[in-house]
């Protein structure tokens, strides 16, 4: 009913194959297949369509839509392919005019896709209980009579009765709790593939079948060799559905962190449209919507403030714990929580656009992306369902040709144990259930990473390169200091010098602005405003003459400086940058101006070298104040006067002294050392992130994120190896143990029963090892 | 005993040229419509064939209980995705260089090949 689409005209394809291959090409390495330029195509979800000849009509209203060139529905889905670029509300509109109910598919509601999944799982996992119940309900006291009586050889014609009447039983126990092995088995066999259910059913299947050879013709074994294996095939199919039922428990927690971002997103929606106001669904919100958002409610779409002021909790998304205080022209993401005002928007990104749904793509896409560690695992697997297969039949036929009498039973039993205690689900697990709660951790610390090689080369960072500018301080000059000379006022002083340099937009001179504003001064009015190019500023404020600049000019006009200079060279010393400024011909104040180091990029700092890593600080400013910054930031090493295209030299630099880097910058200038560096970090601003220009994206502004990101890297590839390590010598001790290797010196072989028990709770520690991660907490020193 | 012996070894050879030399037909992106249904342990069809060079779509079912199942990995396309249950899902294919790409589950128990000529 649904196809694989080639561009040739089918739904969901693309007409325009150029800029199609561009875009996946763009993509490729990336996410190649997640569709972001949604102007081209657009798909609908129709309502109300009953019959076929409805198809022909939806597709002509939508294609008298202006900019659709093409519409194409696919009836069997309810859905249409809309190529263009049309507006989606129009589309909506052209729809519901031509009688029938549209809602754009792009934004399918993750939160029902969820609640439907748990539905599914709960299901499953009761049908796997019930499925144990029943096995081991005949197995159990199966076992017990085995031990206690020690009778389970068949001899005479009563035993041979009742033990048929067993084995009937027994059947019944394989059909209803263990089909689903068999009929997977057989699929997969037909496929030419071999897995878990390939082992289970040949273990359990042999031993059934051989119990029944032993009550139907026991003169056709040795004496000794007429055992039954009933028993071990009941309990080995119920304890092994019991670890996939407990199994499918603990993977639902490795998913926690997903489920949270998920239901971080708003439901409805209060738009304004014609002047009414409306609750409606999210997914429903377009382009541009005036949304209402009331004290304590959730904001639904990325929007822009356009009305009232409010402070927003962001800490969900970038683990920030302070509210942002928004008002007119700012940004606000979906998910937040508005905290204190009412506030109008104008939705910006919607649907699978906003900032969430990104975030919770990139977390998903991350968390089933597999790290470079795992890959032994991959080829292993790939071929250790037959390699056992092997091993069981070569272990037989050892047994037959070498082993004690009863050679036929021992060899039975080998073979039995070799099929049930190989477990490839543990190895197959025990990367990416690390992986998962592993991303989804640092997810909630606020630190997207990419995937699962950006994880661990992270874990293995020997170098961090910082930027300076943005990354270790603010990236907005403030001022620092106002030394005022004689009897002047530093309020005063301030209002003066901030009405001059109102009129420029000068990175420093803003930096005035603002600090006048900040303390709440009002500002006069400037006139015979006069820029002295590489000097200054000189004006008139209040009748007074200003003149506002460097040492320079203050020499020329012949201005006294005093013991000031002494105090410029000083604040030069300490990476600030000093004014002076005089007020009719003589000399006011100095007022210094810095781009403050952040308030916790010391601690973070002395984080990362106290993990061992090696701290670098780059930046293009000289190097008098690189060195101040860097001796404030604690940092040793720094490199000054770099233009932004040397940036990538610098990271190559390390690496061939056999680090392995990480570069942070905030990915403007520095996307090329980001790409070149072994791990590069963006320092995101806010909710605002560039998801898409590093490995690992920190949402929020601070350095401890890097940090934390290590941090959570490491304890995953701690978990990792453990899992790998544990399923390795699980497997390796386990198969040779249960061929028989010990009994010529032990005397020992391994009963079934336990091998399949070790075997159905193997995956569940693989799995419950992964959760340990959840406890994990990045330690902010 | 000897007659035993060879059934083994013979059964050894089976198992080696049934699961790793033996290499199924490929089912055809032709006119035709195709679901790649997840099912007991299998992707049916397991082997697909696409043209080079042109980005297609192939379209998945999955009617596997099996949390298994859930997860569809092309680690060479580097697409990792979720199949929901009995819910078509479609996954997007670059336009790809002539070669095989595997896909499988997170733990490659289910394994299928996209060979691209």
């Amino acid at each position: 009913m649904s196809s694989v689409n080639t561009e040739s005209g089918k739904p969901g394809c693309h007409k325009d194959t150029d800029n199609n291959a561009q875009h996946h090409n763009h993509e490729h390495g990336s996410d190649p297949h997640v569709h972001v330029d949604s102007a081209a195509h657009q798909e609908l979800i129709i309502e109300g369509a009953g019959c076929a000849s409805c198809v022909g009509k939806i597709e002509s209203a939508l294609k008298a839509v202006p900019g659709v060139e093409n519409a194409e529905m696919n009836f069997a889905q309810r859905t249409v392919s809309v190529i263009g670029n049309a507006a989606a509300s129009d589309l909506l509109k052209a729809v519901e005019k031509a009688g029938y109910n549209a809602k754009l598919a792009a934004a399918e509601n993750e939160d029902d896709a969820l609640a439907e999944k748990e539905k599914a799982d709960q299901a499953y996992y009761k049908r796997l209980m019930k499925e144990t119940w029943i096995a081991l309900s005949l197995g159990g006291p199966l076992m017990a009579y085995a031990l206690i009586t020690g009778e389970v050889n068949v001899n005479t014609t009563t035993e041979r009765i009742a033990w048929l009447v067993v084995g009937i039983l027994t059947f019944g126990v394989l059909y209803f709790s263990g089909k689903h092995f068999f009929v997977g088995a057989w699929k997969s066999f037909l496929n030419h593939s071999a897995n878990m259910d390939t082992l289970i059913a040949l273990g359990t299947g042999t031993a059934w079948l051989y119990s029944m050879v032993v009550v139907f013709f026991p003169d056709a074994v040795p004496d000794q060799a007429r055992h039954v294996y009933f028993e071990a095939t009941a309990i080995i199919i119920g304890l092994i559905d019991l670890g996939l039922a407990l199994e499918l428990k603990a993977r639902g927690r490795t998913s926690e962190a997903i489920k949270r971002l998920i239901g971080l997103q708003a439901k409805t929606a209060r738009v304004i449209r014609d002047d009414k106001e409306l609750d409606i669904a999210i997914e429903q919100v377009l382009l541009n919507d005036v949304v209402r958002v009331r004290p304590g409610e959730k904001i639904p779409v990325d929007g822009e403030v356009i009305e009232g002021h409010t402070a927003i909790d962001e800490s969900m998304l970038t683990g920030e714990p302070m509210p942002v205080e928004k008002a007119t022209g700012d940004t606000v993401a979906a998910g937040t929580i508005n905290k204190s005002g009412s506030i109008l928007f104008k939705a910006t990104r919607v649907g699978k656009d906003t900032a969430l749904a990104q975030i919770i793509n990139m977390v998903k896409r991350a968390q089933n992306s597999k790290p470079p560690i795992g890959r032994l695992a991959d080829v292993i697997s790939a071929y250790f369902v037959p390699v056992v297969m092997i091993i069981a039949v070569a272990s037989a036929l050892t047994w037959l040709n070498f082993g004690p009498e009863p050679a036929v039973a021992f060899a039975i039993v080998s073979a039995t144990t070799v099929l049930i205690i190989a477990c490839p689900c543990a190895l197959g697990l025990a990367t990416p259930m690390s992986v998962m709660v592993g991303v989804g951790k640092a997810a909630e610390a606020g630190v997207l990473i990419r995937n699962g090689e950006a994880l661990q080369t992270a874990s293995k960072i020997s170098a961090m390169i910082l930027d300076k500018t943005g990354t270790i301080t603010l990236g907005a000059p403030k001022v620092t200091d106002v030394l005022v000379a004689g009897e002047h006022d530093e309020q005063a002083v301030l209002r003066l010098a901030a009405t001059l340099e109102s009129g420029s937009e000068h990175p420093l001179a803003m930096a005035i602005v603002e600090s006048a504003q900040e303390r709440g001064i009002e500002m006069g009015k400037v006139s015979n405003f006069n820029a002295i190019a590489g000097h200054g500023v000189q004006a008139e404020v209040d009748g007074k003459t200003l003149l506002f600049g460097n040492e320079k000019l203050m020499r020329e006009r012949t201005i006294g400086l005093g013991d000031f200079v002494e105090k410029a060279q000083a604040l030069a010393a300490e990476a600030k940058t000093p004014m002076y400024f005089a007020v009719d011909n003589k000399l006011a104040a100095i007022i210094a101006v810095a781009d403050p180091i952040k308030e916790d990029s010391i601690a973070a700092i002395k984080r990362l070298q106290h993990n061992g890593i090696r701290v670098v600080m780059l930046t293009g400013d000289n190097r008098a104040t690189a060195k101040a910054v860097a001796e404030k930031a604690g940092i040793k090493e720094f490199f000054a006067e770099v233009l932004p295209e040397e940036k990538s030299k610098k990271v190559q630099e390390l690496q061939m002294e056999g680090e392995v880097v990480g570069m942070t910058g905030d990915g403007i200038n520095d996307a090329p050392a980001l790409a070149i560096a072994n791990v590069g970090f963006a320092i995101g601003t806010g909710t605002d992130v560039a998801i898409e220009s590093a490995d690992i994206t920190l949402m929020r502004g601070s350095l401890h994120g890097l940090a934390d990101a290590i941090a959570v890297s490491k304890a995953t590839l701690r978990n990792i190896k453990q899992n790998l390590f544990g399923a390795f010598i699980y497997n390796v001790a386990g198969v040779p143990f249960a061929a028989g290797v010990l009994y010529p010196f032990l005397g020992l072989l391994l009963n079934p029963v336990i091998a399949g028990a070790a075997m159905a709770f193997s995956s569940l520690t693989v799995v419950t090892n992964a959760n340990r991660l959840r406890l994990f907490k990045a330690q902010e020193h | 005993m000897l007659l035993i012996n060879i059934a083994g070894l013979a059964l050894i050879a089976l198992i080696v040229w049934w699961f790793w030399f033996y290499k199924p037909k490929e089912a055809e992106l032709g006119e035709s419509d195709l679901v790649i249904t997840v099912e007991n342990g299998t992707y049916s069809p397991s082997r697909i064939k696409v043209p080079t060079g042109e980005p297609v779509e192939i379209k998945f079912i999955r009617k596997d209980q099996s949390p298994c199942s859930e997860t569809l990995l092309i680690p060479e396309l580097q697409i990792s995705d979720t199949l929901p249950l009995n819910k078509l899902k479609t996954i997007q294919l670059p336009a790809l260089a002539a070669g095989e790409y595997a896909f499988h589950c997170q733990m490659q128990m289910y394994r299928g090949q996209i060979t691209v000529k």
